[in-house]
């Protein structure tokens, strides 16, 4: 992993992610974030470790998967620039449930999730604005989820 | 020619070609043995007669060349059928030589035309990029009269993707070709995940585009929000419905849709029309 710099409030107000936060709320975060690339291949994390980062991808996809007796690494969803990758930092034990792969080369900003977790607890407006966006964040990926469970696409004489 | 006079008679089409997509879904050449049916606009489709078995709605996957040399008296058709059925099935086993019946062209198609000048998202679920095809190839064969055209592919596994053979080329000629699955097979290096995570990397200007849906009606639901919130404006985008077609003209009412007659007034009707109706239950 290459390490490309520092990011401004600036940078993080037009993601669309961080679209309309308040300028001190992305100050803050900013500070405790860099600006990083990655080449293809790149394991960003393990299922199991320990989950003290958040990503906000820039360019490039991400693979979420999971280790399956027999079956190795199957993938489970592809996250496209834009995304959020990684929420388990911000919830105990802080500890991946998924492993994370860049196929590609990737671009992204990396948080620490730490220092942003304590910026939540001492702002308490800080902490509901970033919660709600999280939230977000999973409500889209619950509900893709549940459509691709619909298994739309199956032949109509196959058992479901 | 189908005629008003003869609008439920079938006009016989000789199989001249034949190739496997999947394991359950076939796309067929089709000449006319003598007239030809009136040339389909892309999203129409046809009432496909297998004869002795039964007829079908089935879009139409790509309209013509009209060969130069006269050798048939119409343009030839692609039109791309899945098995799922007894008339499909028996569709779908038809080999180059057999002759199959035609109905039609039906329906309102994509209405291309009215799309000049702008960017296209086609985004297309499962068998629905049939009817989508005839829309990129037009894009594609007239570059200077569109913008930027993405296709936005999702199947439900790398085993159901139609037309593989072609979106190299299609690449080539200047589309973005987006694929994701719902279950990706060993040695899948794409993308993984419902269709809706293709619209933010769609590279076409929302302001400028028009987005043409095909697809299981859920997965266009999704998608269409998706579009709409990614700024492209309600009116501009139009997908393809699928109810039970019968007589293709409005007359037996089979596939009544609230106020609509898809066979009539669709298949292709703007998201605008559409979208109050695909949450009533039972409709």
């Amino acid at each position: 992993m290459e390490e490309t710099g520092g990011i401004t409030s600036a940078s993080l107000s037009r993601e669309r992610f961080f679209a309309g936060m308040p300028e001190p709320h992305l100050a803050a975060l900013a500070a405790t974030a860099d600006s990083v690339q990655v080449p293809a291949g790149h394991r960003f994390f393990t299922e199991g470790g320990p989950a003290r980062r958040f990503w906000l991808l820039r360019s490039g996809t991400v693979t979420l998967d999971l280790q399956v007796p027999g079956r190795g690494a199957v993938v489970v969803e592809s996250l496209p620039p834009s995304s959020v990758l990684g929420w388990s930092w911000l919830f105990p034990p802080h500890r991946w449930r998924f492993g994370a792969v860049a196929p590609e080369r990737v671009t992204a900003f990396r948080f620490d999730g730490a220092a942003v977790r304590e910026l939540c607890a001492a702002d308490s407006r800080l902490g509901r604005d970033l919660a709600l966006r999280f939230a977000q964040v999973m409500l889209d990926r619950l509900e893709a989820t549940r459509v691709r469970m619909l298994d739309l696409y199956a032949h109509p004489g196959e058992p479901r | 020619m189908t005629s008003a006079a003869t609008p439920m008679a079938p006009v016989p089409y000789r199989v001249t070609g034949r190739r496997d997509e999947t394991t359950d879904t076939v796309t067929l050449t089709l000449e006319p043995v003598e007239r030809p049916i009136p040339t389909p606009l892309p999203g129409q489709f046809t009432m496909m007669y297998a004869f002795g078995v039964g007829e079908v709605p089935i879009s139409v996957s790509r309209i013509g060349p009209h060969p130069r040399d006269g050798s048939t008296p119409g343009p030839v058709l692609e039109q791309t059928v899945r098995a799922v059925g007894a008339v499909t099935g028996a569709i779908c086993g038809t080999r180059p030589g057999q002759v199959v019946g035609l109905r039609g062209p039906f329906g309102v198609g994509w209405e291309v035309d009215a799309a000049r000048g702008r960017d296209l998202v086609l985004a297309a679920g499962g068998i629905g990029l049939a009817p989508l095809r005839p829309v990129l190839l037009r894009a594609l064969s007239e570059p200077d009269a569109f913008g930027r055209v993405a296709l936005l592919i999702g199947a439900r596994t790398p085993a159901d993707l139609l037309f593989t053979s072609e979106l190299d080329e299609w690449r080539a000629r200047g589309a973005q070709i987006e694929v994701t699955v719902d279950r990706p097979s060993p040695g899948w290096d794409g993308r993984v995940g419902l269709i809706t995570a293709l619209v933010p990397v769609a590279d076409v200007d929302p302001g400028r585009a028009v987005a043409f849906l095909c697809g299981p009606e859920v997965m266009m639901r999704v998608t269409a929000e998706a579009l709409t919130g990614r700024g492209i404006r309600d009116a501009d985008v139009r997908l393809s419905l699928e109810r039970n077609m019968r007589c293709g003209l409005g007359w037996c009412g089979h596939c009544q849709l609230g106020p609509l007659l898809v066979c009539r007034d669709g298949p292709v009707v703007p998201y605008t029309r559409a979208a109050p109706l695909m949450t009533v239950r039972e409709l």
